[in-house]
């Protein structure tokens, strides 16, 4: 979360804006034929457009790219020049050498085109992303809701029998550390970026919104294909994932911005939270700083407009137009835990919101009907906003419920072969299971009562409804759930029934420090943090993601992939490359 | 320019009249401030509307600001785990009341509740300085802890 000033550090740590001459795309970049992306030449100080030479594989770059250089002389007012050519594509598949030459200067990078087989190999693509989805979530989410008895799980989760499977490499262009923004990004555009970053690459621009473009796989789909295209998350639509879909901002926080690339692609479905960026500024509860009324506009492109779970119903099933927007909160939706069981959080002032299960059905029931396909991409979004503040259970029991939209894609897929499941997370959390916390151990301090090893035995959560969640999470003998990373904050060993756990608060010299509200829970004790103080919660970890899929194509995941690979397999099955340029694929 | 003792001086002295003229001062709550809160808006209350143009008390806690020394705030309902200006992932709550100071005031903890004292307004506008856009303020205000 908190990559903001490392970012800002970084880009400062430069004097001025000369810095060492970049290329982008990027040395080893691998590129979809036909898709388009923003070149773009940055030089280390001012140099006459006359005297720079670039070529592509010998050859005239302008001629290989489609497009003409537009030249900077001076770039944001600095003492460096830059070339750019805007939606440039590649149409052949192939190996590229980048050779520029300005000056005294010179600079190659390699990249490899790719192309398509001519043919689709699935008609749809549904694409589930667990934000934050990492082992310990999906062992929690099984005992949790299956159980488990002398050693053998009581039963299995629906992503546990999704065949194909690959570790999936995370790492960023200026980090081996990750955000959901260019993780996701990565995946939607085959590019590799920097943290913080969405559909863009992290150039030296000082605008956010003028960084060197990569077309997502939904722009590409919409440029190429008469499929339909539909995003649902539990999130605010803007937020990283989600907005990733269709995005490109170097800062994920230009949250009002986004929504301008979410009307230029225009998904089909469009399901989530969100609306205060949807209002124009004089609309009380409103995020943006214009007039845009995006309700208004996507209206008048023919969607219709639900806002509660039995409108979304209503709509899903009456639609003629087959475009529909659900907007169920203003900002994050609630999480599962609060939603269905507790009804806390915001659930008192939002009472119907609808889950990611009734969202996604509601999306596959729209979608499904054009008979060219669709790429829907379903985010289980809480894993991770309820696994950075250490709170355990929430995350667990949303992690239950993104399970539940995996099984609806498998029946889905059950009349509709044709259709290839991806399930991964985007990034991990440096979380795991170590046993059993146990009230009834002897003794005051709650330490005590953490069972490890023979002392964990098994959790005494139940499940009498048979709906798949524990009765209840505050059990007597818990799953013990650990971060390996924290701020300060109080370990209360229990878990949080009242609000979302809120581990640190922002002191006067803005370092967080552990949050006071829970200073007197009994048995809570001050864990001094191991990140720096400026870390409000708990951070991404740097390991590998797991990734299951099933369905035409999913036996190109095996091993490891980078995250980009995903978006060429995607591209592959789809059969996104241009045209008469499409080659045989080279895998 | 105050030196510090001023400023310690002129708060001392704006907390005594703080607390003497609370008695008489209609006290605003966080929910008593909209009648309708919706997915595509809400509608701000009477009470609200009513008060508008009035000195007026509420009690909230101090998000962390812009800057230590900023002539605005924002009050929240709850203590912000996140500062929403320093982290591209939080986001404000939607029921936020901006607090402008007559005087600069140190920031204080978020971990504390303090009692703000200021001219209630509503409408749409957008800070000079930062862009920071509010719906609901409270001007030429002043504050202590509570």
């Amino acid at each position: 979360m908190k990559y903001g000033l490392l970012a800002i550090l970084a880009v400062m740590a430069v004097p001025g804006v000369a810095q060492a001459q970049a290329v982008y795309p990027i040395d080893r970049a691998t590129i979809l034929s036909g898709a388009k992306f923003d070149f773009k030449i940055e030089l280390p100080k001012i140099i006459a457009q006359k005297d720079i030479k670039v070529t592509i594989n010998g050859e005239d770059a302008e001629k290989i790219l489609g497009g003409s250089f537009s030249y900077i002389e001076k770039e944001d007012g600095g003492d460096a020049s830059s070339l750019i050519i805007r939606s440039a594509a590649i149409a052949n598949a192939g190996d590229y050498v980048v050779d520029v030459r300005a000056g005294d200067f010179s600079k190659t990078v390699k990249w490899s085109v790719f192309g398509t087989p001519a043919q689709k190999q699935a008609k749809n693509i549904i694409f589930l992303l667990g934000d934050g989805l990492s082992v310990a979530h999906r062992t929690g989410a099984r005992i949790m809701s299956k159980g488990n008895v002398e050693g053998k799980a009581s039963g299995r989760l629906a992503m546990d029998d999704l065949p194909a499977m690959a570790f999936i490499g995370t790492a960023s262009t200026d980090s081996i550390a990750a955000d959901s923004a260019n993780t996701m990004s990565a995946y939607m555009t085959g590019h590799k970026s920097a943290v913080n970053a969405l559909g863009v690459y992290a150039s030296r621009a000082k605008n956010t919104l003028e960084h060197p473009k990569q077309e997502t796989i939904a722009e590409i789909v919409r440029r190429n294909t008469k499929m339909s295209i539909g995003v649902v998350s539990g999130s605010e639509l803007q937020d990283a994932t989600p907005a990733a879909v269709v995005g490109h901002t170097r800062r994920r926080a230009d949250k009002a911005e986004l929504m301008a690339d979410f009307f230029n692609v225009k998904p089909e479905v469009l399901l989530g939270g969100g609306s205060a960026y949807f209002l124009p500024k004089t609309t009380a509860g409103s995020k943006r700083k214009d007039d845009i009324d995006y309700v208004t506009k996507f209206r008048e492109a023919g969607y219709v407009v639900a806002t509660s779970d039995e409108e979304l119903a209503k709509a899903a099933r009456e639609t003629n137009t087959g475009k529909l927007l659900g907007l169920f909160h203003p900002g994050n939706m609630d999480v599962t835990l609060d939603r269905k069981f507790l009804k806390k959080g915001t659930v008192g002032k939002f009472p119907n919101q609808p889950g990611t299960v009734e969202m996604m059905q509601a999306a596959l029931n729209v979608l499904s009907r054009n008979a060219e396909g669709f790429f829907l991409m379903v985010e289980g979004a809480s894993i991770d906003k309820m696994s950075h503040p250490l709170d355990w259970e929430r995350a667990l029991v949303d992690t239950i419920e993104f399970d539940k939209a995996v099984a609806e894609a498998q029946a889905f897929a059950k009349t509709h072969p044709d259709t290839l499941i991806i399930v991964t997370g985007d990034h991990t959390h440096g979380v795991s299971i170590i046993g059993t916390i146990d009230d009834s151990k002897p003794g005051e301090e709650m330490r005590e009562k953490v069972g490890t090893y023979a002392e964990a035995g098994f959790p005494n959560y139940a499940d009498s409804d048979g709906d798949g969640y524990p009765d209840r999470v505050d059990v007597s003998r818990r799953l013990a759930v650990f971060a390996n990373n924290f701020p300060d904050y109080y370990e209360t060993f229990r878990p949080k029934l009242d609000e979302p756990f809120v581990p640190a608060v922002q002191n006067e010299k803005k370092q967080y420090v552990a949050n006071e509200a829970y200073k007197n829970v009994p048995g809570a004790v001050l864990r001094i943090g191991n990140l720096p103080k400026d870390a409000d919660t708990g951070v991404h970890a740097v390991d590998d993601v797991i990734l299951q899929a099933q369905g035409p194509g999913s036996e190109r995941f095996r091993g490891y992939l980078e995250n980009t690979d995903v978006f060429r397999v995607m591209a592959e099955v789809l059969a996104l490359g241009s045209g008469s340029l499409v080659q045989k694929a080279q895998k | 320019m105050l030196t510090r003792r001023n400023t310690l001086m002129g708060l001392s002295s704006l907390i005594v009249s703080a607390s003497s003229a609370n008695a008489s001062m209609p006290e605003l709550t966080f929910e008593q401030l909209y009648d309708t809160i919706g997915v595509l808006g809400m509608t701000l209350s009477g009470r609200v509307k009513q008060l508008s143009g009035q000195r007026v008390r509420m009690r909230g806690f101090m998000a962390p600001p812009l800057r230590a020394e900023a002539n605005f705030f924002v009050l929240t309902k709850v203590p912000m785990a996140l500062c929403p200006f320093c982290s591209s992932d939080a986001d404000w709550p939607s029921d936020i009341v901006v607090v402008y100071l007559s005087e600069k005031q140190t920031f204080v903890q978020s971990n504390t509740t303090i009692e703000v004292e200021g001219t209630l307004e509503h409408g749409s506008w957008t800070d000079p300085e930062t862009g920071f856009v509010s719906l609901l303020r409270l001007a030429s205000s002043r504050f202590r802890m509570s």
